[in-house]
């Protein structure tokens, strides 16, 4: 059974949309029961991956492995490790939330509408779960077309232009990821004699500086307009707002997350030495501050309540890019975190919207106003989600943000103060968006007459919620699960990291190295001995300063693993 | 009395089976015709001559593969060296057959409708077969060249079927005078090279080519002349203008036959030119199919974008294929060829499958060729409208479809050789392949129906055909391991 764990959890929707495809189309609910039963039961089955994940041992567990294409070294290579466990574990819950939440939104094209749903669930979670290069990609692609349709056929307005442009815009940076894919595929061949695309075989690949470079960039361009970073993210605002309510709150918990888990799985272990480049490290930073607080401005202007969220998506996502290349282990946990809390913050805002739309079919901010006095309920879930979004202390998206900032205050301060002017503007936009809907007096005649929220959309939310105040409240053993695949990450990085006491040696050990002080000279890094195989030290120096090339002095680090345990 | 066994001897005969076959059930097929269906309505039952001639060429075909692999040779030549059978021929003649096959069956119900149904219809098709028989085996300039007038006559017929339709006579004159005038150019790049050489054989000029110094002028006009006219025949820009013409104008069962098999040919025939006699001046072509496969991608693929015709849609992006075929032969190593032969296989039935559905579009007064004829499909007949997605996602080149494996071919190719620029090029324009494919899709399923559209004109043969393509396209993307390894017999040309 553990062994085809991840098997059964991949094929739950399929199974449950071969059947769909079964029941005739008229009758809707009985689509829609069966439909959330698959979800349901998606979700039940991937509980056992947490219980008998063990928390100790790193690398990949309840590992499958089978022929493919033997033509190719291509493999039915499956895998999770705490990374891709916290996320699996998003992916079935939203997937289920965002088809219970569908119920009565969805009234037309309702066997399609599931069906849709299904094949996306399994893609995502594919992408997640692959440990081959080829098969991820094929999850990866698969994801759009599903997709696609659910902006295209249930969308709001504008849905066609929405749908290919979300399209087109990933297919096209996809694309160019593939061609990085085949180079290190052609680079092992030349390598090793034999063609693979095994995330494991891959690592071992020697790869010249400049060549990981080109590589890094063609996976960026696949990856940053999935999360999407700045300036690719021009397609998201028309995505989320013209999809279905449904389709956002999938779209933004789990579909942006594969753009995040790609730099995590892909880039920076197949990649250390171009993603400790200095350049890169630089490029990546500065536009997820831009993605931070340019998000965040935006937001701050939108009459919008769902183009709003969206672009808070912006802000959200740089913070989760910017600990990833912060390059320590705060730094990347906290992006991992940040994620999962993203997907339930973001989430049920969306989900909150939604609730809103289908009483009033508006989204102007401006239409409401005073909905404590109307709705109740609705009123207090929206302030949790809008809280936990905001990142108040007990809540989850506190946790998230502080532990990247943590990192990136490591990596390198400057970043860490304008990161931070994210988190006050995100807090002034949430607060400023609660007040104009919620608080006040009822402006709106019409929205004296709207029903509050009834138990099944209660429901919904209260999974999330609940987790939202577990990891606020006791996030440590998420912090557990992380430890070592993120060790595993920077280890892969920056070797030496956490080599005989952590960082505080760092210097003393530079100076054994041989390098003198001088090493600590951001030149160090274009020094071509820093990076032949024979001089780890020097490695280790380089990579450290990438990192912390502003600290004034090569010494102490603020934290070290240590400190995060003691955490 | 002459004797004859010294010009046709067993194994002459051995080598040209599956044609001989083809040209008898031709014959066949004329015959029986008027002899056996003088009712227009039993017509149809010639799809079983057409069958049964499918069936000998099939046992033909495989009893030559079979030799080939049990006697350990590779290669196998009659008639003085001008017809050689091996891995790669045996592939293509597969392929042609598999279009053959599936055109014939889904035609009678659309030349019904049309009112052009005629016997001779079927005969052509086995002819142009033949000549495709000899442009993927022949060795011998001459023998090429009959295969390919053969091939390219039926086809001026076909496309000017309806013979009350003025378009389809235009695109038929426009294909055939052309045609013709390309046809010429190759003429004469072959009478160059036969200037030089003093033999028709492939090897002979081969060898001669191969001792010229690098960039003689012979050579060029030779290479030049002989390119300008297997470049119109696959429709490569600049030579692609009679393809949206034809492609259009043509009853659309003609359209899918030209669209597959004959590219098909066209591809075969330029390989055993390129990489035969041509293969020692590659330093002078190399630069040069680069600019015509990036002016094809261009041109395919931006001129697909505003078409309103799904045919003329269809065949402009049937154009941009061709660029990534040639951009196989570019890179020109393993991969590519074996990529070429990849994209081709998976290219006839993904294509065959998107035209099969347009087929299916000819209803008793519906053209069935314009966008606003798919709208809603979705509602009407959504196996059709998926059926129609599954083959435009391949044509797009997403996993898990075929399309992707062949395109992944050439991508790699293009790596391994370090034709990075041309790999980011052929990338991009995926992108806007999806754009155009996506215009059908969104018509299909995105808008309404118009009000009332007689149903699909469904036979069992077309079922059959899509269903055929549908399990190819799927099967070929998601377990590719035994067409793989098909595909892999062809590249016995490149060794």
């Amino acid at each position: 059974m553990d062994q085809h764990l991840l098997s059964i959890v991949l094929l739950t929707p399929l199974a449950g949309l071969a059947v769909l495809l079964f029941i005739p189309g008229r009758h809707k609910d009985l689509i829609r029961v069966w439909a959330n039963l698959v979800g349901f039961a998606g979700f039940l089955i991937s509980l056992p991956l947490v219980t008998r994940f063990a928390v100790g041992p790193g690398g990949f567990q309840f590992e499958e492995k089978a022929d493919w294409i033997p033509s190719l070294g291509v493999h039915y290579h499956l895998g999770i490790d705490g990374i891709s466990l916290l996320l699996v574990m998003l992916t079935t819950l939203m997937g289920f939330l965002s088809i219970l939440c569908s119920w009565s939104a969805i009234q037309e094209r309702v066997k399609e509408y599931y069906a849709m749903f299904l094949l996306l669930q399994a893609g995502m979670l594919g992408v997640f779960i692959s440990l081959d290069f080829f098969l991820f990609y094929v999850f990866w692609e698969l994801v759009l077309v599903p997709m696609y349709f659910i902006i295209g056929v249930w969308g709001g307005p504008r849905k066609l232009y929405a749908a290919i442009k979300f399209f087109l815009y990933t297919l096209a940076g996809s694309v160019l990821m593939l061609l990085g894919i085949l180079t290190l595929y052609f680079q092992h061949f030349q390598q090793f004699g034999f063609y693979t695309l095994e995330i494991s075989e891959l690592m071992k690949l020697n790869l010249p500086l400049g060549l990981q470079q080109w590589v890094f960039w063609a996976f960026f361009v696949g990856f940053a307009i999935k999360v999407p970073m700045f300036p690719f993210h021009t397609w998201l605002p028309d995505a989320h707002v013209e999809a279905p309510t449904a389709g956002s709150v999938i779209l933004a918990a789990v579909l942006l997350k594969m753009g995040t888990y790609g730099f995590l799985r892909f880039s920076l272990p197949l990649l250390p030495k171009a993603s400790v480049d200095q350049t890169i490290v630089q490029v990546l930073a500065i536009l997820s501050l831009i993605g931070i607080i340019y998000g965040a401005l935006v937001c701050l202007m939108q009459a919008d309540w769902k183009k709003l969220i969206a672009y808070s998506s912006v802000s959200h996502l740089g913070f989760c890019t910017l600990g990833i290349f912060s390059l320590n282990p705060n730094g990347i946990a906290g992006s991992v975190l940040q994620q999962i809390n993203h997907g339930i913050s973001t989430g049920m805002l969306f989900l909150v919207i939604g609730v809103i739309y289908e009483r009033r079919h508006t989204r102007e901010i401006k239409e409401y106003g005073g909905l404590a006095h109307v709705m109740p309920k609705f009123a207090v879930i929206f302030a949790i989600a809008m809280l936990s979004s905001a990142g108040l202390p007990l809540l989850n998206g506190f946790i998230g943000e502080f532990t990247i900032l943590q990192g990136a205050f490591e990596a390198n301060r400057i970043w860490a103060a304008f990161a931070v002017t994210g988190v006050i503007l995100g807090a002034a936009y949430l607060l400023w968006l609660y007040q104009r809907t919620i608080l006040g007096q009822v402006t709106n005649g019409k929205n004296l007459t709207i029903p509050d929220m009834n138990p099944r959309e209660i429901a919904v939310f209260l999974p999330l919620i609940a987790w939202a105040i577990w990891i606020g409240v006791y996030p440590k053993p998420y912090f557990d699960i992380l430890r070592k695949p993120v060790a595993e990450i920077v280890e892969r990085v920056r070797p030496g990291y956490y080599g005989s006491g952590g960082v505080q040696n760092a210097g003393a050990q530079t100076g054994a190295g041989g390098q003198g002080p001088g090493a600590g000279e951001p030149v160090a890094l274009v020094n071509p001995a820093a990076y032949s195989a024979s001089s780890r030290t020097a490695k280790k120096s380089a990579g450290e300063l990438s990192g912390a090339a502003s600290s004034p002095a090569p010494g102490p680090q603020p934290l070290t693993p240590r400190a995060e345990r003691a955490r | 009395m002459i004797d004859f066994s010294q010009f046709y001897t067993a194994n002459d005969h051995f080598t040209i089976i599956p044609a001989i076959m083809l040209a008898l059930f031709g014959c066949a097929v004329l015959l029986f015709d008027f002899l056996l269906f003088p009712d227009p309505r039993h017509r149809k039952y010639l799809i079983v001559f057409v069958a049964i001639a499918e069936i000998f060429t099939g046992i033909g075909l495989y009893k030559q593969q079979a030799w080939l692999a049990s006697s350990g040779v590779s290669q196998f030549s009659g008639f003085s060296k001008s017809v050689m059978i091996d891995g790669f021929g045996i592939f293509f003649n597969w392929i042609f057959l598999a279009a053959a096959l599936i055109v014939a069956l889904v035609s009678y119900k659309y030349l019904e409708i049309a009112g052009e149904h005629h016997g001779e219809y079927y005969g052509l098709i086995l002819f142009a077969q033949c000549g495709m028989y000899f442009l993927a085996t022949g060795t011998d300039l001459i023998t090429l060249f009959i295969g390919l007038e053969l091939m390219a006559l039926c086809f001026y017929v076909m496309v000017g079927f309806l013979r009350s339709d003025r378009r389809s006579n235009e695109a038929a004159m426009k294909y055939l005078l052309l045609g013709a005038f390309s046809s010429g150019f190759l003429v004469y790049g072959f009478s160059v090279m036969y200037g030089m050489a003093h033999s028709t054989n492939l090897a002979d000029i081969a060898a001669e080519i191969a001792q010229r110094p690098a960039w003689d002028p012979v050579v060029f006009l030779a290479l030049t002349t002989t390119a300008v006219g297997l470049l119109f025949k696959i429709s490569a820009a600049p030579f692609h203008m009679w393809a949206p013409d034809a492609y259009e104008g043509a009853p659309t069962t003609v359209t899918a036959y030209l669209s597959v098999a004959s590219k098909a040919a066209s591809i075969a025939f330029l390989l055993r030119i390129f990489l035969g006699p041509l293969a020692a001046a590659r330093d002078t072509w190399e630069p040069l199919l680069s600019v015509i496969a990036v002016l094809t991608l261009t041109l395919g693929n931006l001129a697909a974008i505003n078409q309103t015709n799904i045919k003329r849609l269809l065949a402009y992006s049937s154009i941009s294929h061709a660029g990534y075929m040639l951009l196989g032969l570019i890179a020109g190593n393993e991969t590519g060829l074996l990529g070429i032969s990849v994209y081709v296989m998976v290219y006839t039935f993904m294509n065959l499958g998107a035209f099969l559905v347009v087929v299916a579009l000819r209803r008793a007064n519906i053209i069935g060729e314009d966008l606003d004829d798919i709208a809603g499909l979705v509602h009407k007949s959504p196996g059709y409208a998926f059926l129609m997605l599954i083959f435009l996602l391949s044509l797009a080149g997403i996993p898990p479809t075929a399309g992707f494996l062949g395109k992944y071919y050439i991508f790699l190719a293009l790596i391994q050789t370090k034709h990075y620029y041309l790999a980011v090029i052929a990338t991009a324009y995926v992108a806007v392949a999806i754009y155009y494919y996506f215009k059908i899709v969104k018509t299909m399923f995105l808008r309404e129906a118009e009000a009332k559209a007689p149903p699909m004109a469904t036979t069992v043969g077309l079922r059959l055909a899509l269903a055929t393509s549908v399990v190819a396209t799927l099967a070929i993307g998601i377990y590719p391991d035994p067409f793989l390894r098909l595909a892999q017999t062809s590249t016995s040309l490149f060794r």
